[in-house]
């Protein structure tokens, strides 16, 4: 288990250098200059500017300068907000959307696997009808649409009630939470239940199902122990890339509910070619998901003891 | 599960039913506990934004939204307006626009500008939110920060006027060398590098604004980094900033005219650049003003909404490339191209926002000439779309270049959605009229900047914004030494006029300059104008005083104040 663990984060590290390099190699091959602006700078203050952010220098020392910074934890100077370190943009906005992360995941999870098991109950009858009608919905229906919709449906509710149910945007208490998490995991929630309904409907004609109800154990313990359980593998297979969609696809989201989480930050520096940005946010991210991909993968020897690890 | 019977199928679903809703009932209580969990967390970590209503009476606050978060708050480093609409508020230059856009003294109470410099005297209540007053020294500190080589502002060039700026910028001089002295406290002394009319305009705009000398090196270079990093000497005091999320300015106790400021708090808890979000929000009352879309216009004016309009000062046209190899350098395609084009028809009938107005030169209507208006003291030579000399020009183009066809242009645009509809709006016109084939090249900011300026186009559709409110900030786009011209035209003609109006303090002798400087754009076709860009707004009726502008602080909410029955 130790040595696999080892292993296991030996190959995360590999990987994590591989998209940083990658990402490097990328965003200097993209045309286009992150120190240009609409208003063209003379000669003099570009110079300046370049030797502020060593540009000035050939890329292989700027490769390895920004080696050398992962190591230190050191991401250097944001090129847009100047006084700003990127270690204190993703300190300060990491936690917001990390939240809003967490809470869409569980929103998605829990919700995907109870319809999944109640579709897969009453197949074929109106509750299956109506679930997968809008899992159909969820999934083909982009965040951009659903995020808008429901802020429109948040407006006229506070304006029928005549006071403020819930926020209609902003980030800080409870309530502010409630809504963008939900809309961050809907398309996850809808994907995880057509997941799990295959699954459950799977698992009820397996043997080893028939037997335990020949065995005459009660229907509860039926399902939960042996029928639930089983079929909720599949589910935790799938959070790892299911949780590196949910926060690297919040930027639209945050934007929507003016949520300052780190997703706008990596977007809207990809499009300022914000080089330090894109580099610190793209490396976090990756050590981010290689270690919720490393930890599903131990967590799913525990669910399952089938699964032993070499 | 078919061939199963049915009485054993259903005890077996009713069990699992309730125990689905069991498991539901406890993963919502489970999610409740981790919202509040994590709720609890964050707020210790601070970065909480508990929004209000849009308008508080008790409090004398506003709430509303920001487009994004101010990348810069150092003034002599800012560029871009939602730092300048801050820094706006929070900090006050020699001079200052009151409500009615007037030139009027801010930290300066009297001020003389001659050819060769200008005196500023210092009003003796001017103080800092630390108590200190402002004195002649931290304009001189400020100033030369700006063109020390080692802060690399961009904005440097601004203060070329003042002398030896540019040397300075340039590396060759010491910034104790810049033509500023502080005579004592109150008296500030410039020296120019070459004439300048317009001084009392720039030292308005947000790059001239002073700056404390221990204050700035006790902050380590983290000045202007967090509200405990600046110091105010504007009407209102950044009290709040968590970065992304949520900035909050209260009235400024310590400025000279507290009296004349009727809000007490401008509260933005929101910040999105998303308008569709902060016109629900206007929607659900919970921010004063928001910025309209075309999508959004037709449910303000059922709303019946207060609905203003304004020029944002900025000017968009096509450009085109003047390179000996582009197609495009020959005066008669250019002459054809500028014949068929109708800024009225692309502005009423393509782009139709209300506030946009159809350009028909590179100098807006706002700007002011000699005593009114430029635009009607120097009325822009009006080109009448004519088909018919279009397609002779057209013809001449064609013997001129030898060749019987046009080969297909390349048209650079950007990937908004008004840039678009221009872009296709000119492809279907130049092919229509013209026979012309337009290959559209779509492109990002940045890579359409790199594109401009490698001068890989034949024509881009482009824009410019104004950095202080006079003619020059136009006028000299397309001298031949301009780095904004990216086209690279080169005409000795224009290039006389803008010395001229870069060194002349007369009036009347530098717009005399501008008008000819717009006779030769229109008739050497040298760019097509297309639209003055406008903004629409909704704003609360019990927000009053609240000023627009197209240069500078805008909106301003110096002179802001609240009534309760509109």
């Amino acid at each position: 288990m130790l040595t696999y663990t080892l292993k296991r984060v030996l190959q995360g590290i590999v990987t994590v250098w591989f998209i940083a390099t990658a990402t490097f190699i990328a965003m200097h091959a993209v045309p286009g200059d992150p120190l240009a602006n609409q208003r063209a700078t003379n000669e003099q203050i570009r110079q300046n500017l370049e030797q502020r952010y060593g540009l000035d220098r050939p890329v292989t020392e700027q490769y390895v300068v920004f080696l050398g910074g992962i190591l230190r934890g050191d991401f250097g100077i944001s090129f847009t907000q100047e006084n700003r370190r990127v270690n204190d943009i993703i300190r300060e906005s990491f936690p917001v959307s990390a939240t809003l992360g967490i809470l869409a995941i569980v929103f998605a999870a829990f919700g995907g696997v109870l319809m999944g098991a109640l579709t897969a109950l009453f197949r074929d009858r109106v509750p299956d009808l109506v679930i997968m009608f809008l899992v159909i919905l969820g999934i083909s229906v982009p965040s951009f649409v659903v995020a808008a919709l429901s802020q429109l449906t948040l407006v006229d509710i506070n304006t029928w009630l005549g006071f403020s149910l819930l926020p209609v945007a902003g980030w800080g208490t409870l309530r502010h939470m409630i809504v963008p998490s939900m809309v961050l995991g809907l398309g996850t929630m809808a994907y995880l239940t057509r997941l799990m309904r295959s699954s459950m409907l799977e698992i009820t004609s397996a043997d080893f199902i028939r037997t335990a109800r020949a065995k005459g154990l009660p229907p509860s313990r039926i399902f939960l122990k042996h029928q639930l359980r089983n079929a909720v593998l599949p589910v935790v297979t799938v959070l790892g890339p299911a949780i590196a969609a949910i926060t690297t696809g919040g930027f639209v989201v945050e934007l929507v509910f003016a949520i300052p989480g780190l997703g706008r930050y990596f977007v809207e520096a990809v499009q300022q070619l914000d080089y330090t940005v894109i580099m610190g946010t793209t490396v976090f991210y990756g050590g981010f998901l290689v270690s919720m991909v490393i930890v599903v993968d131990l967590l799913y020897g525990w669910i399952d003891p089938r699964v032993r690890l070499e | 599960m078919d061939e199963q019977p049915q009485a054993y199928r259903d005890p077996m679903s009713r069990t699992a039913v309730r125990q689905l809703l069991w498991l539901g009932a406890i993963s919502v209580a489970a999610f409740i506990a981790l919202m509040g969990a994590l709720a609890w967390a964050s707020s210790i970590t601070g970065g909480s934004a508990i929004a209000g209503r849009a308008i508080d009476f008790d409090t004398g606050t506003i709430t509303r939204a920001l487009a994004q978060e101010p990348p810069q708050l150092d003034s002599t480093r800012a560029t871009d307006s939602v730092s300048i609409f801050v820094l706006g508020h929070i900090m006050e230059g020699l001079l200052r626009y009151d409500a009615s856009n007037r030139l009027v003294g801010g930290v300066a109470e009297r001020w003389d500008i001659r050819p060769d410099g200008a005196t500023f005297w210092l009003r003796d209540d001017a103080r800092w939110s630390d108590g200190q007053p402002v004195t002649a020294h931290d304009f001189v500190f400020a100033w030369r920060t700006i063109v020390d080589p080692a802060n690399a502002s961009e904005y440097a060039f601004i203060l070329y006027y003042v002398k030896n700026g540019e040397a300075i910028n340039g590396g060759q001089m010491a910034p104790e060398a810049l033509g500023v002295t502080a005579v004592d406290d109150r008296t500030l002394e410039v020296e120019f590098e070459r004439p300048v009319g317009f001084f009392d305009k720039l030292v308005a705009f947000g790059v001239y604004l002073p700056v404390r000398e221990d204050f700035y090196r006790s902050r380590n270079g983290r000045y202007a980094a967090d509200t405990e990093d600046l110091l105010y000497n504007g009407p209102f005091m950044m009290t709040q900033w968590v970065h992304g999320a949520h900035l909050r300015m209260e009235k400024n106790p310590q400025y000279w005219n507290r009296e004349e400021v009727r809000l007490n708090v401008i509260d933005m808890p929101y910040v999105t650049s998303d308008t569709t979000a902060v016109v629900n929000l206007f929607k659900d009352g919970s921010i004063v003003s928001a910025t309209l879309g075309a999508e959004q216009l037709d449910d303000a004016m059922k709303l019946r909404w207060n609905i203003g309009r304004y020029s944002d000062g900025s000017v968009f046209y096509i450009d085109f490339n003047f390179r000996p190899e582009r197609l495009t350098s020959n005066f008669h395609l250019r002459r054809a191209l500028q014949l068929v084009n109708d800024s009225g028809e692309l502005v009423n009938k393509v782009i139709a926002l209300p506030g946009y107005l159809p350009a028909v030169s590179l100098f807006p209507v706002w700007l002011t000439g000699v005593e009114g208006p430029f635009r009607q003291e120097y009325p822009a030579p009006v080109v009448t779309p004519n088909l018919a000399a279009a397609r002779q020009h057209l013809e001449l183009a064609k013997q001129e270049l030898g060749v019987t066809e046009i080969p297909p242009l390349v048209l650079l645009t950007g990937d908004a959605p008004i840039a678009n509809k221009q872009a296709e709006y000119f492809q279907n016109l130049f092919t229509r009229t013209l026979g012309l084939e337009i290959r559209i090249d779509k492109q990002i900011f940045k890579q359409r900047l790199d594109k401009m300026t490698s001068g890989d186009f034949d024509m881009v559709a482009a824009g410019w914004g104004p950095d202080f409110a006079d003619p020059l900030t136009f006028g000299d786009l397309y001298a031949s030494w301009n780095g904004n011209n990216r086209g690279r035209y080169n005409n000795p003609e224009l290039d006389e006029q803008v010395r001229i109006a870069q060194n002349s303090v007369e009036p009347r002798t530098r717009m005399d300059a501008f008008g000819e400087i717009q006779r030769i754009l229109i008739e050497d076709a040298v760019q097509l104008p297309n639209y003055e860009r406008g903004l629409v707004y909704v704003e609360d009726p019990r927000l009053r005083g609240v000023v627009h502008r197209s240069v500078g602080t805008d909106p301003d909410y110096s002179n802001a104040y609240l009534v309760e029955n509109p």
